[in-house]
């Protein structure tokens, strides 16, 4: 198995007839991810290489049988298109665009929130792969194999990095979820980490965050009362410079929390093992689940 | 609270800034008007009628301690006030521009702001009376001081929620009334203007019982700006690095830092890592600038080009892993910037991921003087350690 997507994945994507949207919608089809439709307003009737292109996410689903969304169009039609899909019925949006603003984002979560069953992933994310079985968004697939270890990340690249390293030492996926580093994410570690441990393909779960907010240290208390499949940690950021406090108000707010520091020590304080670099995370893997 | 690097990018204001922002959603603050000179200084504390504040204008806690906000009783004090202040330094800032206000007489202070809250993903508002200088004090030592609710974005602030605040804060009876109301004001111009923290710092209230915001910080949220043209041609003239100006205006993000290696990577977390990873091999970076996603070509060159633009830069790290950024583009970039500006120090490159084969074919072929290769972070990171030391 692997969580969120796979092979019933139908998907639509937002923006599919932007050059980006474009490249990266084909991208997923080459990789088997069953693309159904794209939206985009003012454009139904054409398509982008054989996928059917609507004006409205309704009637995608309606004709198309969409059931998950990717959201790729710019940050400023981003909320009202992430909306519309939930509007649609689509219960699981995978936002990629970068840059939303953030009272959008909050403005999003709170309706997603009292909807109660659609799952956002992002925004500003690189996505969600399940290898062997579907991608949807940019993670470089070639670079993963089907396994067992869960990867759940804040940052795109360093997933890669750490997909990566995982790999070169002969381990695979169940999925890897970019749950993006905004300051209103849909999704937190806390849902995926939840989603890895209910799913059987899943033995080890790697989380990847980094420095600001205070994620990394919920998810410690959540893994320490909820999860009994091992974790491993990665945090970046400790040597980053202090970055800008949003006047007192700020502190007062986060008081310590937020610095990598904390952060590690938070995840260790519950169990969970942190490497102070990504080829430790894979070190750490290897000695749990044996090389 | 804190995201240096990623996403959500943050624009602080001046004080001035903030209150002619407030000025504009109806919050109360003071008569007054901006100086970059003497002369203008004086017109405008003439046009007031003294006595009046002068106050520096930087991005800056501390400025009364610094020297940097004094009252003036009359046309003399005020000039020589504006000139000890002007090209003052405050903690390493040059004071470059003044706010001349009326002096207000000051019954109470008091504290209130709404800040973006991440962990709760909500809009967190507080309401003190302790407000004055050091409100983060008041919220260690007696935490109960600040009244505090979270908003619902759905629903907004609320007369009811302004009213819960001054009672459970213990503002004067006699005062809730307009304390609510700049409340409600303040909230008005933290959703329109779509900013991350509005903070009054002290909130007064004057002898004749009304209220005005005696300071204002406001950091708006850059992702926003494209609704809000009055607010992105704001602009700080004493907080801007040169080279982060420069990085700015080509849409990179560059951090400067006290080392001597350059760093490039793609994405914040990966350019996080790889500080991390440089200084456990015995590294300090100078940089670090993080060129996005999907970069192109000329975006590659440009950054180079900031990088070097710092002349304590002996040697320069390229870490990128492509998911959207390609590493022939990547490898073009760094060939142009070669041949544009001929670097006098060594670079060391690692490109995993998107097209890295072709990448990593171009910059073999161009056989670019002192480029070394890397097939791994840590050897990458290794390797400009040595480079920039020898």
């Amino acid at each position: 198995m692997s969580i969120l997507i796979d092979g019933s994945t139908k998907l639509v994507v937002s923006g599919i007839t932007g050059r980006e949207g474009t490249f990266h919608t084909l991208n997923n089809r080459a990789y088997g991810t069953n693309v159904v439709a794209g939206v985009t307003p003012g454009k139904e009737g054409q398509d982008v290489e054989g996928i059917p292109v609507y004006n409205t996410f309704r009637k995608a689903v309606e004709e198309q049988g969409a059931n998950t969304a990717m959201i790729f169009v710019p940050p400023r039609f981003a909320a009202d298109s992430i909306l519309e899909a939930a509007d649609a019925g689509i219960k699981l949006i995978v936002a990629i665009t970068e840059g939303i603003p953030a009272h959008d984002e909050l403005r999003v979560y709170t309706h997603l929130q009292r909807l109660g069953d659609v799952r956002l992933v992002g925004p500003n994310c690189p996505g969600i792969l399940s290898p062997g079985k579907a991608n949807v968004g940019i993670i470089p697939a070639s670079f993963f194999k089907e396994g067992n270890v869960g990867v759940v990340s804040r940052s795109g690249t360093l997933t890669y990095q750490i997909g990566n390293e995982l790999a070169q030492r002969g381990f695979g996926n169940s999925s890897i979820v970019g749950i993006g580093g905004d300051p209103v994410p849909g999704s937190s570690f806390i849902d995926i980490i939840a989603l890895f441990e209910a799913d059987p393909q899943t033995e080890l779960i790697v989380m990847s965050g980094e420095i600001g907010g205070s994620a990394e240290e919920e998810a410690a208390e959540y893994i320490a009362a909820n999860v009994s499949k091992p974790v491993v940690g990665y945090i970046a950021g400790f040597t980053a410079p202090p970055g800008k406090t949003m006047g007192h108000a700020g502190a007062i707010v986060s008081g310590s929390q937020g610095t990598a520091a904390a952060k590690a020590e938070a995840l260790e304080g519950k169990g969970v093992r942190v490497g102070r670099t990504p080829t430790q995370v894979a070190d750490i893997a290897v000695e749990i689940l044996g090389g | 609270m804190d995201e240096p690097l990623k996403s959500a990018v943050l624009m602080d204001l001046l004080e001035y800034q903030g209150k002619q922002l407030f000025a504009r959603h109806g919050v109360p603050v003071p008569n007054g008007g901006y100086a970059a000179t003497i002369e203008e200084a004086l017109d405008v504390a003439d046009g007031i009628g003294y006595p009046v504040v002068v106050k520096a204008q930087v991005q800056i806690g501390g400025r009364g301690k610094a020297g940097g906000i004094k009252v003036a009783q009359d046309r003399d004090e005020a000039l020589q006030h504006c000139e000890a202040i002007l090209g003052m330094d405050i903690r390493g800032l040059t004071v470059r521009e003044l706010w001349i206000e009326e002096a207000s007489d000051i019954a109470s202070e008091y504290y209130a702001s709404f800040v973006f809250d991440r962990a709760a993903k909500a809009t967190l508002a507080m309401l003190s009376t302790k407000g004055g200088m050091d409100i983060e004090a008041v919220a260690e030592e007696d935490p109960t001081a600040i009244a505090r609710l979270h908003v619902d974005p759905l629903l907004g602030f609320q007369d009811f929620h302004a009213r819960r605040l001054c009672f459970e804060a213990g503002v004067d009876a006699d005062v809730v009334r307009p304390v609510s109301a700049l409340l409600a004001r303040l909230y008005e111009a933290y959703v329109d203007e779509e900013a991350m923290l509005v903070e009054v710092n002290p909130l007064i209230v004057k002898n004749d019982r009304t209220v005005a915001a005696l300071d204002a910080k406001v950091t708006l949220d850059d992702n926003a700006l494209f609704r809000h043209q009055e607010n992105a041609e704001l602009r700080n003239p004493s907080a801007e690095d040169p080279q982060e100006q420069m990085a700015k205006e080509r849409g990179l993000t560059y951090v400067k830092l006290d080392g001597d290696i350059g760093i490039l990577g793609n994405g914040a977390g990966l350019v996080m890592s790889t500080l991390d990873v440089v200084a456990q091999a015995g590294g300090t970076p100078a940089n670090f600038l993080d060129a996005g996603g999907g970069s192109k070509a000329e975006a590659i060159t440009s950054a180079v080009e900031v990088i070097l633009s710092d002349p304590k830069v002996k040697a320069v790290l390229f870490n990128i892993f492509g998911g959207i950024t390609r590493c022939d583009e990547v490898a073009r970039g760094l060939i142009d910037a070669f041949e544009q500006i001929k670097p006098s120090v060594p670079f060391v490159v690692r490109l995993d991921g998107t097209n890295d084969v072709e990448g990593r074919r171009l910059l073999s072929e161009a056989n670019l003087p002192n480029v070394h290769t890397a097939a791994t972070m840590d050897e990458a990171a290794h390797k400009v350690v040595e480079v920039a030391r020898s």
